[in-house]
């Protein structure tokens, strides 16, 4: 799974290697300059060397840190480049992963949970990241160096670490296994609780509409009450690292004192030395104390590592590679025997063996009940999904042929749920064609009669949309999402229930404009609205994935029940 | 939206700590740290017993260095001196009280920790509550004017600070305030002439700490914004990465993405290195303070003004002097985070609740055998509302009938710009009056003012007679039922959402109220029918489906007052049509507010207001409006235009 992620150091390999060199370098100062002070203490105070003796040595000892603040402070730069420039690498490559996906890989991560992918995930890695260039190699290296000095300071004095350090060792492994599984659980009933908050947030209208402030509370209380205790439950073994932790090391320093002051009393030992010795010991266990850390901030990282690699790893399914470079000639659109399911193991396809040709130029209207698979049908002409079986054909060619960019270009959507982004009306436009002239424009969106009210704003064109497009109302969005389509020059357009926030007059003169201006362009329009598909050339009744009926309004109305049906539904009482 | 925002993991555990936090400065810090201290008023008694163990805890390894210095002075120095072992007893007598003490040590740290943890947590929960349900009270204007990224970061971002201060920075501070404090008590006993040495050398320790960890603050504060700047670049086209697709923008997408990366990576490189570097300067700054210490003291024991062991005590304090000093340092900025994100916790606690000096009250109503209303003891179907008259003191009891009267009312979201302009309306009990208008021209803004998610000066709104100021909001509320736009269903079974407007509604009831919207036969093609668990805002779900639910949902509360803010736009016609027979028993008996931009939903109302720019411009009911010839009937025949 790690493996995975090395690709994303790139160009800051260098850093990366760098880095724990830096640290061993470090520590190398770090386990010598004890045996210094030793031999200032030994040799210079006790053994009365002078005081010539001790300046010479803490000129050694002066110059050592300064060679450790040196690889300190090289380590703290490269591990940073390195760290950073991993996190800035690993983004980058998952956000360019995301924009490969396809409309299904995006249906199966959901969006939400694609930004937290790419925010805290990426973040916890990083963090994870830093601490292994940093602490992986310089703790054990600490440990190692530590017990080698204190054994060729007093050899058998060492065989004290043979107790204290397998004590210790499985005293930290027991607690984190133990700890693992409660943190876990204790995560779970974290994210459940701020989950609580976000629903409370989204839905506070439907909250204080049926007075359920109390209840929600109430809800609340329970459930911050019991991440409160999985949090003791969990922690209530974390913190006995830290006793433990003093216990072993103040055993350790007893036992060596003991041990070690007989010795100095049989004059085997020097009294300088043994304060090295308890200091080689505060080393060695702490860095085992450091090690077990860093074991525990894996597993809790390994969660966010296994949900970007879930990503990286995704089987991007629609894929132009193979496909050559033709252009879309005209926008004739044709399903052949299509079938298509979103769940490949259901047993009933969403779209059953559907037949239909639409000429180039034509206005097809496509109506069906809530769940028909209007939108489903459309999707396939832009190849957002592909199909299960048959084919359909784009200007006579199998969409699989074109490149998707040159497909997409041709065939404009104006989906369901659209979204407007942060910057100005002219500048989501131009998502259309970025080259387009203040002209072409200002036709686009007349056509979409959006241009009015556009105008009507104070900054007009230069209106800042804001984030999500929350400064303009739903009609007006849909008609500026109309707009941004028509820019494309598309050959074909497909409007999927596109007016629905937009008044019946306005809807007319949208599609009069569409009737007038773009006479050679083939439009499908999904709509709930028999008015707004009635004037169709051919309208498509489409019931639970089939196709009931092609034909004109007055054809259908004639021929076709579901059809009449729903006129019927919504004339009712119109002819008074 | 800001689904998911932050979801970062709790620090928790071991290993994150450290200098890596922003240097955010609270704005009053006294006031924060009194006000978080008042939320463990309860646990006084823990707190000083916390205080205490920490005191324990700290002195026992101070301790414990002395009794080093007895051993090397006292015992083992004259025995290599004289070569005897006479002082062997007395040697081991040492160790153990040297033991007893350091145990001690260890079970105070525990002791601390543990109580400190119960402390902490009982605390956050706390004010986790406390923020929630802040947030529950709070008027609709407050989540207008704050993005729920914003407030979600509270819950997250904000308390986690603040979990880390509790459990990590609190106690250490203490502890590594009283370890400082002790060990320059000992250096002063031991020599004093040493003591001004560390003193001088501290001075410029701090100096060059305080310089680094400027620098890294600073640098932390630019990699905040950058932080923000690329979040919200994500959360913006990953939640519209499917207009990303069709519109190809992929590359556009993916080349604004890496100059924010550059830009994080770049400041977020210097942030982490000045926090990087803080533990090795100090660190080393510490050995060389060492090595002029050992020096000095060499001077010292020449003359003879110090023993060996006293130099070596010396030394293994000013090594002990710098772990707590480096500490502090690191976590110091930590501490100021964590009280930067109480203020803003305490910001919102502190936000002006929903304003409600309602005194009307809903009550159930029993008419006595004289047919006068009384107030009844359990549900009876007939509800009134209890009016004690203040000037007066009598209570009168109004049947609540559903009656809904506008005067004159003007209205703005924001001061600067009126939606309502002079409204005036009256509905009778158990009409249906529908609002017509194209988006914008305040619909939505009428219905809001009725059941007060805004308020309008006194006596501008009736209901039943009574000045809708003085009812009790949530009475008020209780007597109306909304069916809004955008469904949002919670985490919880199909049941409980059905159930959601009205807490003990059997399973029956519920049933039937899904029969009525005609949800009953999509809901028992879910896998467990009723008990089919929904989550996310019931992703799974289809917006028609979802609306649905909610019709269910208002027929389960059963209010004399129906609100259907385009309550079937995302329902089918046909479907529409299936359930009219349920709505139109639904709305039997009510007063209903209904908006649509579908003229086939309104066409039956009693009486058609059509809106324009916060005016209402027509009124009559389907046939007047059409033989009026006004804009509603050009709205209307505007569907006929093209046939």
């Amino acid at each position: 799974m790690f493996r995975k992620l090395l690709p994303s150091i790139g160009k800051y390999k260098i850093y990366a290697i760098l880095t724990p060199i830096m640290m061993m370098g470090e520590v190398a100062m770090e386990i010598f300059i004890p045996s210094i002070m030793a031999t200032i203490i030994d040799d210079g105070i006790k053994g009365g060397k002078g005081v010539g003796y001790i300046a010479k040595m803490g000129l050694i000892m002066a110059v050592m840190s300064a060679v450790s603040l040196i690889f300190g402070t090289l380590g703290a730069y490269f591990g940073s480049k390195a760290s950073m420039g991993f996190a800035k690498n690993l983004r980058g490559r998952l956000f360019t992963k995301i924009q490969d996906f396809s409309f299904a890989n995006v249906d199966k991560f959901s969006t939400a949970s694609l930004v937290t992918r790419l925010t805290n995930d990426i973040t916890n890695t990083q963090m994870a990241f830093m601490m292994l260039i940093r602490m992986a190699f310089r703790a054990p290296v600490m440990l190692v160096g530590a017990v080698i000095m204190a054994v060729r300071v007093k050899p058998d004095l060492s065989t004290i670490f043979l107790i204290s350090v397998p004590f210790l060792a499985l005293a930290l492994v027991l607690i984190m296994t133990k700890a693992h599984p409660r943190f876990r659980s204790m995560l779970d009933k974290y994210d459940r609780m701020n989950a609580d908050v976000q629903e409370n947030l989204i839905g506070i209208r439907a909250v204080k509409a049926f007075v359920r402030e109390d209840y929600e509370k109430e809800e609340f209380r329970k459930s911050a009450e019991g991440v409160r205790k999985a949090q003791v439950f969990a922690e209530k073994l974390i913190i006995l690292n830290g006793p433990i932790m003093q216990l072993t090391m103040y055993g350790t320093i007893l036992a060596i004192l003991w041990f070690g002051g007989n010795m100095v009393i049989d004059r085997t030992f020097e009294i300088g030395n043994l304060s090295a010795f308890i200091t080689y010991a505060t080393q060695i266990l702490s860095s085992l104390m450091m090690v077990s850390m860093l074991l525990m901030m894996f597993v809790i990282s390994r969660a966010s590592i296994g949900r970007i690699v879930e990503v990286l790893d995704e089987e991007i399914d629609i894929k132009d590679d193979e496909a050559e470079d033709f252009e879309v000639i005209d926008g004739t659109v044709e399903f052949k025997d299509v079938t298509f399911g979103y769940n490949k193991t259901a047993e009933e396809p969403v779209l059953k063996n559907v037949n239909l040709k639409i000429n180039s130029g034509e206005t097809i209207g496509i109506i069906g009940g809530t769940g028909s698979a209007k939108t489903t049908l459309v999707s396939m002409i832009s190849r957002l999904y592909d199909v299960d079986g048959g084919e359909v054909l784009v200007g006579g060619r199998n969409v699989k042929d074109y490149k998707l960019e040159k497909l997409r270009d041709k065939v404009a959507v104006v989906l369901q749920k659209n979204v407007l982004f942060s910057g100005t009306i002219r500048d989501n436009l131009k998502w259309g064609d970025a080259e387009a002239t203040d002209e072409e424009i200002v036709e686009a969106c007349k056509a979409a009669q959006a241009h009015d009210f556009i105008m009507s704003f104070p900054d007009q064109y230069e209106t800042d949309l804001g984030q999500g497009g929350v400064n303009v109302s739903g009609g007006q969005k849909q008609r500026l999402c109309i707009a941004r389509a028509l820019l494309k020059k598309p050959k074909i357009v497909i409007l999927d229930d596109s007016t629905s926030a937009v008044d019946t007059a306005t809807d007319a003169a949208i599609r009069k404009a569409f009737r007038e201006k773009l006479d050679d362009t083939t439009t499908i329009i999904i709509a709930q609205r028999i008015t707004s598909v009635m004037d169709s050339d051919r309208i498509v009744v489409l019931e639970d994935g089939k196709i009931d009926g092609v034909g004109t309004h007055d054809e259908l109305m004639k021929n076709n029940e579901i059809y009449r049906e729903v006129y019927l539904s919504q004339q009712k009482g119109s002819e008074l | 939206m800001a689904e998911e925002k932050s979801r970062p993991l709790p620090k928790g555990g071991p290993g994150n700590r450290g200098g890596g936090r922003p240097a955010e400065k609270p704005v009053n810090m006294g006031k924060t740290v009194m006000r978080v201290l008042s939320y463990m008023k309860s646990f006084k008694i823990f707190l000083v017993l916390v205080v205490f163990f920490i005191v324990m805890s700290a002195l026992a390894g101070v301790i414990g260095t002395a009794f080093l210095k007895k051993i090397t002075d006292d015992y083992l120095e004259p025995m290599v001196k004289f070569k005897d072992r006479s002082l062997i007893g007395p040697f081991k007598e040492t160790l153990i009280y040297m033991g007893i003490v350091y145990l001690c040590g260890a079970i105070s740290t525990y002791l601390y920790q543990r109580i400190m943890m119960k402390v902490s947590t009982s605390t956050l929960c706390k004010i986790r509550v406390e923020l929630f349900e802040k947030m529950e009270s709070l008027p609709i204007r407050f989540f207008d004017t704050h993005t729920h990224g914003e407030i979600m970061s509270r819950y997250t971002n904000d308390v986690d600070a603040l979990r880390e201060m509790l459990s990590n920075a609190f106690a250490n501070f203490i502890s590594q305030g009283i370890t400082i404090v002790s060990i320059f008590i000992m250096m002063c006993v031991y020599s004093w002439q040493l003591t001004l040495i560390v003193i001088a050398m501290l001075f410029v320790i701090l100096r060059v700490t305080g310089f680094i960890a400027g620098r890294s603050g600073k640098f932390f504060m630019r990699q905040q914004k950058a932080i923000g700047e690329i979040n919200g670049y994500i959360e913006e086209m990953i939640e519209g990465t499917r207009v990303v697709k069709v519109f190809c923008h992929e590359d556009e997408a993916n080349e604004e993405f890496s100059v924010l990366n550059e830009n994080l990576c770049h400041v977020a490189t210097n942030a982490n290195t000045f926090a990087n570097i803080l533990g090795p300067v100090s660190n080393n700054l510490n050995y060389i303070l060492y090595a002029i210490i050992a020096i000095a003291g060499g001077l010292l024991a020449n003359n003879g003004t110090l023993t060996v062991g006293t130099i070596i005590a010396f030394l293994t304090y000013t090594r002990n002097f710098s772990m707590p000093i480096a500490h502090i340092t690191q976590q110091f900025n930590s501490v100021l985070t964590a009280l930067a994100g109480a203020e803003r916790i305490f910001s919102i606690i502190d936000e002006e609740p929903e304003q409600d000096e309602g005194y009307v009250t809903l009550v159930p109503a029993i008419r006595n055998e004289k047919g006068e209303l009384c107030e009844a003891t359990e549900r009876t179907g007939l509800w009134a509302w209890k009016h004690p008259h203040q000037s007066t003191g009598e209570i009168t009891y109004t049947q609540v009938r559903g009656q809904v009267e506008f005067d004159d009312v003007y209205f703005g979201y924001v001061p600067e710009k009126t939606v309502l302009n002079g409204i005036t309306l009256y509905a009778k009990p158990g009409q249906k009056i529908a609002f017509v208008g194209s988006t914008g021209a305040g619909k939505t803004t009428i219905t809001n003012l009725i059941n007060r998610f805004y308020d309008v000066p006194d006596g501008k709104i009736r209901y039943d007679g009574i000045n809708i100021n003085k009812i009790k909001k949530s009475d008020l509320r209780r007597s109306m039922s909304m069916v809004l736009q955008d469904t949002h269903l919670f985490t919880g079974t199909v049941m409980d959402n059905i159930r959601f407007g009205k807490l003990d509604a059997t399973e029956e009831e519920i049933i039937a109220a899904a029969k009525l919207a005609n949800a009953d036969s999509f809901i028992k093609h879910l896998p467990h029918g009723y008990n089919t668990m929904l989550t996310g805002d019931g992703g799974n779900l289809s917006q028609g489906q979802r609306q649905l639910l909610a019709i269910a949902r208002a027929a389960v509360a059963d209010p004399p007052v129906l609100i259907l803010d385009e309550a079937t736009s995302s329902i089918d016609t046909r479907t529409e049509a299936l359930i009219e027979k349920g709505m139109d028993s639904l709305m039997e008996g009510r007063t209903v507010f209904v908006i649509a931009h579908r003229l086939s939903t309104v066409r039956n109302s009693n009486a058609i207001m059509v809106l324009e720019y916060g005016k209402i411009i027509e009124r009559g009911d389907h046939d007047e409006l059409i033989a009026q010839k006004g804009k509603y009937y050009q709205l209307y025949t505007g569907m006929f235009e093209l046939s």
